[in-house]
């Protein structure tokens, strides 16, 4: 009990809009990174993640409509087409936001296999415009969603550790 | 889904299916627009601009990297290519020495083309293969024999005039016997004025002598010197020599002339076989010296 309390209030943790701002924005940073060859195949979605993160964590600060302005963001760095990453993050912030109670249930581990699925999906809007307009499905980035789940405890851990002291700090 | 219900008690706005659809249909929309029209550069470039400092930014490190790899490269390690590279050098000299031999030997089969287009007979190529170990005949041996129907007798030429004549022919070889031969003689005409003489071989590369030449004849240094054509050896026409020295005597019935080869005779290594040559008709027994096709080309041409 002590236990659920404990994540719950994990889950309680104030967050600055400067800090999670900050953590987009190095997100974003990570994905412009020179990525190439067996790297790119397997490089993993940080933006997706820290917007997963912030979408169970903080469903009412972080929206559907944040999900799509980095969307168009990463766009442009990515030089992809116009509202193709903005679809895929939409839908995973949709997924985000609907299910975060359920997320919230899990400990940890658990969370990696939710997470997992929802980047699928994101994975697979993305891959569907992809096909539609190049007219091939970019498997390669599939792995990147799976690296991207393994990514989620540790992302998740430094994240709360980041929130914490400040959180004490200001606590009366 | 009781979150949806939960946002819609605290009037949050739009619930997340809404919010899903419209987003949704926003990036369609722009995806559409993007893929078919080119409305959207404008918007992009603008963005772009936005973005440019952060990707600047992310390209840093990588650079910066690249700079200290290459600032710490270790002397060792350009010894070391100093002498990769003095050791590809040492190669690529050799090769270009090579390829200075082949530059050269490329002109002269191109000039050996050109030969053989103006002379409009067939020829065949060979390849100088031996020399003969006897400084003193001057012979050869070329790479086509009898599989390529060689016969003996046939005149073998290069760029510039007549080398020899083919004397024994084998399988694969055959042996040809050089203007310069001491035992070789070419029927020749001095260009000038026509006047017919016999070309003798000296066993000398550089002198060959024209003998039984009257001390009268009519016959000067510079003088150039081309098969005449009699005895259906070599076709007509051919430079051989230039006459180089005149010597009259009148205690002599014969002046004593000196030519230079027109070929370098032992320049090459590729030559000309004359393939066919018009059959003359035999000559009548009543002559004193049969001329079998062996025809160690005693050419009759004494004037």
């Amino acid at each position: 009990m002590s236990m659920l309390t404990q994540k719950d209030r994990e889950f309680m943790l104030p967050a600055r809009p400067a800090f999670i701002a900050g953590s987009l924005f190095v997100a974003l940073l990570f994905n412009g990174l020179p990525w190439s060859g067996v790297w790119l195949a397997l490089r993993p979605d940080m933006v997706a993640l820290v917007l997963l993160y912030w979408c169970t964590h903080k469903p009412h600060r972080i929206g559907i409509g944040i999900a799509w302005t980095i969307g168009i963001f990463a766009d442009v760095a990515d030089a992809s087409l116009f509202g193709q990453h903005a679809l895929a993050y939409t839908v995973l912030a949709f997924g985000g936001i609907v299910l975060h109670r359920r997320v919230q249930m899990f400990d940890l581990r658990q969370q990696t296999l939710q997470v997992f699925l929802m980047l699928l999906a994101s994975y697979f809007a993305y891959a569907a415009v992809h096909w539609k307009i190049q007219g091939h499905v970019a498997w390669t980035y599939m792995v990147g969603s799976a690296t991207s789940a393994l990514l989620w405890v540790p992302l998740t851990l430094l994240l709360q550790s980041l929130r914490h002291p400040r959180s004490t700090s200001e606590r009366p | 889904m009781d979150n949806t219900s939960s946002v819609k008690f605290f009037n949050r706005g739009p619930s997340p299916v809404v919010r899903l659809v419209f987003f949704s249909l926003l990036s369609l929309l722009l995806l559409f627009l993007d893929s078919r029209h080119q409305y959207l550069e404008s918007a992009r470039s603008v963005l772009s601009t936005l973005i440019y400092p952060l990707q600047r930014a992310t390209a840093l490190p990588s650079l910066v990297w690249h700079e200290a790899d290459e600032f710490l490269t270790t002397q060792t390690r350009l010894n070391r290519d100093n002498g990769q590279l003095r050791a590809q050098h040492a190669g690529d000299a050799a090769q270009l020495q090579q390829l200075q031999g082949l530059l050269a030997e490329n002109a002269r089969l191109r000039s050996m083309l050109d030969m053989r287009q103006r002379l409009n007979l067939p020829m065949q190529a060979a390849d100088i293969l031996y020399a003969e170990r006897d400084p003193s005949r001057h012979k050869l041996l070329v790479s086509l024999g009898t599989q390529a129907k060689v016969q003996s007798g046939q005149a073998v030429l290069d760029d510039t005039g007549v080398v020899g004549q083919v004397t024994r022919v084998h399988p694969l070889l055959s042996e040809v016997t050089l203007v310069t031969d001491k035992d070789h003689e070419v029927p020749v005409q001095a260009l000038r004025n026509g006047l017919r003489m016999i070309l003798f071989g000296t066993g000398d590369a550089n002198v060959m002598e024209l003998r039984y030449t009257p001390v009268t004849a009519d016959i000067q240094e510079g003088d150039v010197l081309v098969t005449s054509g009699i005895d259906g050896t070599y076709p007509f026409g051919l430079p051989v020599a230039k006459v180089s020295h005149i010597e009259r005597d009148p205690a002599y019935p014969f002046a004593r002339v000196l030519c230079t080869p027109m070929t370098g005779v032992h320049n090459h290594r590729w030559l000309f076989i004359l393939s066919s040559q018009d059959k003359l008709p035999p000559r009548p027994e009543a002559a004193t010296e049969a001329a079998p096709a062996k025809s160690r080309k005693s050419g009759k041409a004494a004037p």
